[in-house]
């Protein structure tokens, strides 16, 4: 951080992009006071202002409802496309191949990802696209009024809804299954961790999807409901305290040797999970599948770094582009010689 | 007439005799037997005895065992559209033979697998019974592949018979195994050691050979798939998303062919300057196209009728959040899964109006091979700068059947990207624009692609009511006016469309109008009208929204035939929408059974409707 002195004297706090936090802020949100949304986006202006990230070099997705109007709220120097309900993942697919110095952020919903999306998100998720993949989950269509959401767990009561009677779908879960390689939960009223997991999700080499409880506070915010606040306060148990390192910083170690665990990412970031009442590795698939289904059984929130790989190749890493990006390439690099035309009918019969 | 039939009426007939290069064979074989392999080398042996030939596949939506079909048709003067009538059958097939039998012309001839047990009853064709069995188990071939060969033993038979050059035989199949030796050389023993046989053991009969002639010369074999792909490719293609479906899987995997061998980029060497990604479905597939179209990229899906209803969705918002991409539609018989390897033109006025609200696409309509190269390359200067989904609709005849075309041309324009904004121009203009902003007063606006860093150079894109500015509004002025822009541009695309193809004869008072791959058929029909003295012009529609020379080819005569294939007539149904006051004069010819057009069909509906 620096300071900056404007033309009227005033002092700025800038970053090292020589940034200051109002250049990463979006449109007043239109979202009810107090939805758990508007925590996030401001978790990620926080996030994107610490990590010194160029807004120009990020672009935001989002697909159909209240989560999905949210791009809107932050870094509005970014590129951002409102796509389709439950369509974002191809659109940010097609639209990331362009440029690979662009970080992608999508920002969707439990009713976008995990009913009407579920295809595209599980398709993403295993060809892992590098990009934040935050769902913003409530348990309920917010736009619409109140129905019922596939994450809503079975027994939730809503005002002219009745009791829902179907499985809850877990989010967290079905990235895992569907071998995503950085799979976090997190909830909107803890929103130190949020923050951290978003930066620790900005480094990583993939598919980081980031399942955030976060309340509508209009439709399902009853204290006995799963996705609400104080459900969330009361059930949070944090598998580690979580704390990003930028690459250029050195790690402070405070613990004691062997208690914490350093996740090293491909920018050369490391992630310090702080062990709390409980040994947990992240790099272990066995120990989160097996972490989710306590999760289940015990009807808590267990929030943190569920698992991460840094090993695995990105979609884009896979296509052998040259290093400028692919819409900057002119004519002379996109359309054939001419002698090969000749060459080309040859090959026909 | 045709360039093709031009040259043909220049050359100096070969022979008055009736049944000298002009015929056609049907080929009656079992779906998954490798007769694709016999069936493709006959009609390339053909093409490089110089004679105009067309073949077209009529299979059945199985991988193995339904019977299918293979029609050739050889002619003279270069009429290349399937016929009713086939004068040789070849009878592979027990499950069909006795409707195979039923279907030769009189005078035909039946060549027929002896092991089929069958009585032949008709004394008007001349059967030849060909020892398949027997020839396939004195060949080399092991008996694994016993079954695939055999069906070379037709392919010497009507050799010997027709007159078809053995080392043409040879060329094609040298071809067609891309040289290599083992399969050439089994194949082709199969072929010799059967026209051996025929030579000692059958007595030619029936009137119809084949000779050498010099017409194919200027022409390559190719098919529409392999012609859209590779027009895609020097169209600078950069993104691919599709998912399987027929017809359309061909023209992706053909994609996947070249691209990696004529797309090596010349700056960083070995890297490639295209990606291509296999979709989970359609709606995925369009999705990328439009986001990598959004972000700059020349995107492309291609797709078939089903895969098309999937789309709709983001085929409409492209439209309204004005994302260039490309689409392919390769049209098979519709409505629902229909008949998935039949052809049809049943797509058209779905594509035109696809998206919910006021939508109106832009659709080329390729004719030929050849186009389907064109349109490849030319789809996207479109899509680029009137900043809009360009749809082609091409079908599965055109798609997947070989046809003698032209050579590919070289694209003779430069690309042209559209009204796009780099960092150095926003600079220039101070960071003073809007997305949506009609500065040109053509409708179309400028546009930024991420990565742009420019600090003014972003902008949020969304299906929602935006302004000039590309900030949401739900004003209704601003609503109206966005929409009536939108509007004004599909107008302002009218000029970078590819005009009709327009055939005139002197006096005609009736007009035809058809588009896509009927062409070979009413050439034809009109060739015959001309032997009835009716004369007639013809226009080749090849885009809508359509040129000025569509209302005046309309108004110019008394009445114009609207011919196509699909039930509903809906290039009629567009034509009466686009010129209601010329509407009376249109008069819909529209058939649809999931075959290839014939010049028959076209002349006797037209005639039933001038009587």
């Amino acid at each position: 951080m620096a300071d900056q002195i404007t033309a009227t004297g005033t002092r700025l706090q800038v970053n090292l992009a020589g940034l200051t936090k109002s250049d990463y802020r979006g449109n007043p949100s239109t979202l009810c006071q107090g939805c758990g949304h508007n925590s996030i986006a401001s978790q990620i202006i926080t996030a994107a202002y610490e990590l010194d990230i160029i807004p120009e070099k990020v672009v935001k997705f989002s697909g159909i409802g209240c989560s999905s109007k949210s791009p809107f709220y932050f870094l509005n120097r970014s590129f951002g496309f409102n796509g389709l309900h439950g369509r974002m993942p191809s659109l940010a697919t097609g639209a990331l191949f362009a440029d690979y110095n662009l970080h992608g952020v999508g920002v969707s919903g439990d009713g976008d990802s995990a009913s009407i999306g579920m295809g595209q998100f599980k398709h993403v998720v295993r060809r892992n696209l590098r990009m934040v993949y935050i769902i913003e989950n409530n348990g309920v269509y917010g736009l619409t009024k109140g129905q019922f959401s596939a994450t809503a767990e079975v027994g939730l009561t809503l005002k002219s809804q009745g009791t829902n009677q179907y499985m809850p779908v877990d989010i967290a879960w079905e990235a895992l299954v569907g071998h995503a390689t950085f799979v976090a939960r997190s909830f909107a009223g803890d929103p130190k961790q949020v923050k951290e997991l978003i930066k620790a999700a900005m480094s990583h080499d993939g598919i980081a999807v980031l399942d955030i409880i976060s309340p509508c506070v209009t439709f399902n915010n009853q204290d006995a409901a799963m996705h609400s606040y104080q459900w969330g306060k009361n059930h949070e148990i944090a598998l580690h305290e979580l704390a990003y390192v930028p690459p250029a910083e050195e790690i402070m170690v405070e613990y004691e040797q062997g208690e914490d665990i350093e996740v090293t990412m491909h920018d050369g970031s490391v992630i310090v999970l702080k062990k709390l009442d409980r040994d947990y590795d992240p790099t272990d698939r066995a120990e989160a599948i097996r972490i989710l289904e306590e999760a289940n059984r015990c009807q808590c929130l267990i929030t943190g770094l569920i698992y991460i790989d840094t090993s695995q190749p990105s979609l884009v890493d896979l296509y052998n582009l040259p290093k400028t990006p692919l819409n900057r390439l002119t004519e002379h690099r996109l359309r054939p010689a001419r002698e090969t035309m000749q060459q080309v009918n040859d090959l026909m019969f | 007439m045709s360039a093709l039939q031009t040259h043909l009426k220049e050359e100096t007939q070969l022979d008055v005799d009736h049944g000298v290069n002009n015929f056609s064979i049907t080929v009656a074989t079992i779906n998954g037997s490798g007769s694709q392999t016999s069936n493709l080398t006959m009609l390339r042996a053909l093409f490089k005895m110089g004679i105009p030939v067309s073949g077209k596949n009529l299979f059945p939506s199985n991988i193995q065992g339904l019977p299918t079909w293979y029609t050739i048709r050889v002619s003279k003067d270069g009429f290349l559209a399937r016929r009713e009538e086939h004068e040789i059958v070849v009878a592979m097939n027990p499950a069909t033979f006795i409707e195979d039998l039923a279907g030769v012309q009189p005078g035909g001839a039946f060549f027929f697998a002896d092991d089929i047990r069958y009585p032949i009853h008709r004394d008007d064709v001349i059967a030849y019974p060909m020892p398949v069995k027997q020839i396939t188990k004195n060949s080399d071939a092991p008996s694994s592949l016993r079954d695939y060969v055999s069906n070379m033993v037709y392919v010497g038979v009507l050799a010997q018979i027709l007159g078809i050059d053995l080392d043409k035989i040879y060329q094609a199949l040298n071809f067609h195994f891309k040289g290599k030796t083992k399969p050439i050389d089994l194949n082709f023993g199969v072929v010799r050691a059967s026209a051996e046989w025929a030579a000692t053991n059958l007595e030619k009969r029936d009137p119809y050979r084949v000779e050498f002639m010099h017409a194919t010369h200027d022409y390559i074999m190719a098919d529409g798939n392999t012609a859209a792909a590779l027009g895609s490719i020097y169209g600078g293609v950069q993104f691919v998303s599709w998912y399987p479906i027929t017809p359309a899987s061909s023209l992706a995997e053909s994609l996947q062919e070249y691209l990696p061998i004529l797309r090596k980029d010349p700056e960083e060497e070995g890297k490639n300057t295209f990606a291509v990604v296999q979709a989970e479905d359609e709606l995925a597939a369009i999705g990328m196209a439009v986001g990598a179209g959004w972000s700059g990229l020349r995107a492309m899906t291609s797709t078939s009728g089903p895969g098309l209803s999937l789309m709709t969705e983001y085929a409409g918002m492209a439209y309204f959040a004005e994302v260039p991409l490309v689409v392919w539609d390769v049209q098979r018989v519709g409505p629902s899964t229909g008949l998935p390897t039949r052809t049809a033109q049943g797509d058209l006025t779905f594509t035109y109006f696809m998206g919910h609200g006021d939508t109106q696409q832009i659709i080329l309509l390729p004719g030929s091979v050849n186009e389907c190269f064109e349109f490849g390359w030319r789809a996207f200067d479109i899509a680029e700068r009137v900043q809009m989904p360009v749809f082609i609709l091409s079908d599965l005849d055109l798609g997947m059947n070989n046809w003698m075309t032209p050579p590919f041309k070289y694209p003779e324009k430069p690309m042209d990207r559209g009204k796009i904004l780099w960092e150095e121009d926003l600079e220039k203009m101070n960071g003073n624009w809007g997305r949506y902003r009609d500065i040109d007063q053509d409708a179309i606006p400028y546009r930024t692609v991420p990565g742009n860093q420019h600090s003014k150079a972003a902008y949020f894109a969304r299906g929602t009511g935006h302004t000039p500015d590309a900030q949401y509004s739900e004003d209704p002025g601003v609503w109206h006016d966005n929409l009536e822009r939108l509007k004004r541009k599909y107008e302002a695309a009218r000029q970078y469309m590819p005009e009709p193809i327009i055939e005139k004869s002197p006096g005609a008072e009736i007009g035809i109008i058809s588009f896509g791959s009927t062409e070979p058929a009413i050439a034809e029909a009109r060739h015959q009208f001309v032997e009835a003295n009716i004369a007639t012009d013809f226009l080749r529609v090849r885009a809508i929204p359509f040129t000025t020379d569509v209302e005046v080819f309309i108004r110019d005569h008394r009445a114009v035939y609207v011919v196509e294939m699909n039930r509903d007539g809906q290039m009629n149904q567009l034509l009466s929408v686009e010129y209601p006051h010329l509407a009376n004069k249109l008069v819909s010819i529209a058939f649809t059974d999931g075959l290839p057009l014939t010049a028959q069909r076209v002349c006797e509906m037209i005639l039933s409707q001038e009587e």
